[in-house]
């Protein structure tokens, strides 16, 4: 656990549940993330943990419970409750949503540059040469010559890309990341510089994270805390290295178990 | 703009006063009256097929037949000309359907349609400008999605148009948008405003006449009231600059004018002149007389012979 943490929970899940129709998206889920805190939220396809991740960052309506957020004014507020303008506003600063496909987190149409300036120009950044050098440094923080900064996303290799998505989305500092699947679709080799890179990244910056992932060793490496889920609900919560040593539940002793030992 | 409630006279016969029947020009004019009362807003309405294909300024022509009235004076330009083939056809146009007088003298006209240009002379609190739209929307290229360019609008969450911008600098080395070049309107909405040169683009701040922009295919409406701020966006390091020109008019010597390059033969030959063709013929009455003047054949020579 990060010491970085304090008393007060950033971000607070109330009996979170969506329902589809008659089918269950998610069912009952409550947590309480801190500030600095890295959250694995882990579980096969189909187990609602994009749902929840959807619920949690405002972009969807849960049909019953409700989801708390801490804002920077240290006010907590009901995140549904939110203006439209609120939300946006707080997706352009104080969070960060790193998606799969990285394709779909960035402008592919424009350079890496104003990828990551995009966030400082709309909160206000009206100076060319300090947006640029901001992106430069960025640039160089997740490990991209910043001798790029003028080509289109497109020109990047897929890691490459996935990095320029959590640059553009850590450059106005916001102090919870959601990450959905960050690492899927990579190689091994690139996940693993990725996942260094993230590690190093939330540490120094003392970010929460909510990561979901069906890759267990992902967990292991990002998360502090890890929360099972199966069918749409959370069967079991805990310190991550207590759950994968040692799962209380049948499924995530099945979940532990398939990891293919090289 | 007179008296718009007086469109009772017909010039050809089977048509309404200025083309449009008059239901069609109470929506637009409901339209209008509520762009001008949101400075910079797109206000949608029900565009009508118009006798000529979009593109052609179909917008403009039916703001214009909704503010038509039979003591008005019409002056239709097209980049600035009165005699190119958008400007000649839209005044045939409104001759033949509304019987009004036209002109090609800017400080006579009552209203002005334009397409690309606003003129050089300063126009006054009578006038009202009537622009052809081809895109009202200035987010349209950055943003795909007509839903989320209008959240984008309501919530003033124009960070993205700052994006385009910094693509200019990085590519260019310096702001290379000449025409379309983004405004804001009141320190609430951007605006595109039309594909004019962004030469004209301080013309449009605290104007004395009100300005109206038409977009048919696009089915917008949205407008300048007099004396409206209208700023262009730029960077604090690369502050907006006006277009400006190495040459004077070769007809009229202006300095201060838009000038169009015109090629003269095929070995390189070329000359620059006034765009605005009556402020350039006006100069030329006056007497200037521009580097090429002497050479040029009589026709384009026109008022100074």
């Amino acid at each position: 656990m990060s010491n970085a943490m304090t008393d007060a929970p950033l971000l607070t899940a109330e009996t979170v549940t969506k329902f589809y129709g008659a089918r269950i998206g998610c069912r009952d889920v409550g947590f309480e993330l801190y500030p600095g805190e890295v959250l694995a939220v882990v579980g096969e396809s189909g187990s609602g943990k994009s749902t929840l991740l959807k619920l949690l960052s405002g972009q969807l309506a849960p049909s019953d419970g409700r989801v708390l957020y801490r804002m920077r004014d240290g006010v907590t507020r009901d995140i549904l409750t939110l203006s439209e303008a609120e939300r946006r506003f707080l997706f352009r600063t104080d969070w960060g949503f790193v998606h799969q496909h990285a394709e779909q987190g960035l402008r592919m149409g424009v350079s890496a540059g104003a990828n990551v300036g995009e966030r400082l120009m709309a909160v206000g950044w009206r100076h060319y040469g300090k947006i640029r050098t901001e992106a430069e440094t960025w640039l160089e923080r997740v490990e991209i010559d910043a001798g790029r900064i003028d080509e289109r996303p497109t020109a990047y290799s897929g890691g490459m890309r996935q990095r320029l998505q959590i640059a553009r989305n850590l450059v106005t500092a916001p102090r919870l990341v959601f990450m959905d699947e960050p690492t899927g679709g990579l190689d091994v080799s690139v996940q693993a510089r990725l996942l260094d890179l993230v590690r190093g990244l939330v540490a120094d910056l003392g970010l929460a994270a909510i990561v979901v992932t069906h890759d267990l060793a992902v967990a292991r490496l990002l998360s502090h805390r890890i929360l099972v889920m199966k069918d749409g609900r959370a069967i079991e919560t805990g310190l991550t290295d207590q759950v994968l040593d040692d799962p209380r539940e049948p499924y995530t002793q099945l979940l532990v178990s398939s990891i293919l030992q090289p | 703009m007179s008296a718009l409630a007086t469109s009772g006279t017909v010039a050809a016969s089977g048509y309404n006063f200025a083309y449009l029947d008059e239901q069609t020009k109470r929506m637009i004019r409901r339209a209008i009256l509520k762009a001008i009362a949101i400075p910079g807003y797109q206000v949608p309405f029900a565009s009508r097929e118009m006798p000529m294909p979009y593109g052609w300024g179909t917008g403009g022509v039916q703001v214009t037949a909704a503010i038509l009235g039979a003591s008005d004076r019409l002056k239709v330009i097209d980049q600035g000309a009165d005699d190119t083939t958008n400007a000649v056809s839209i005044r045939k146009f409104f001759e033949k359907t509304s019987g009004v007088a036209t002109t090609t003298h800017t400080a006579e006209a009552t209203i002005i349609q334009t397409r690309h240009r606003i003129p050089e002379k300063n126009l006054t609190a009578d006038q009202v400008l009537v622009y052809q739209v081809p895109i009202p929307e200035p987010l349209r290229f950055l943003e795909p999605r007509e839903t989320e360019t209008r959240v984008m609008h309501a919530l003033e969450d124009y960070g993205l148009m700052h994006v385009k911008l910094y693509e200019d600098i990085a590519t260019h080395g310096h702001i290379a948008t000449t025409y379309a070049y983004p405004v804001k309107v009141e320190d609430r909405y951007v605006m595109d405003p039309s594909p004019t040169p962004k030469f004209d683009n301080p013309k449009m701040n605290d104007c004395a006449a009100l300005q109206l922009f038409g977009a048919g295919r696009e089915k917008r409406i949205y407008a300048l009231p007099p004396h409206t701020k209208v700023v262009s966006l730029d960077f604090d390091d690369h502050p907006f600059e006006p277009t400006k020109f190495d040459h004077a008019c070769a007809l009229c010597g202006a300095t201060h004018t838009y000038l169009d390059e015109v090629i003269t033969d095929d070995a390189g030959g070329r000359m620059f002149v006034c765009s605005d063709t009556d402020h350039c013929e006006e100069r030329r009455a006056e007497g200037h007389r521009g580097a090429l003047l002497g050479e040029a054949p009589a026709a384009i020579a026109g008022a100074a012979e």
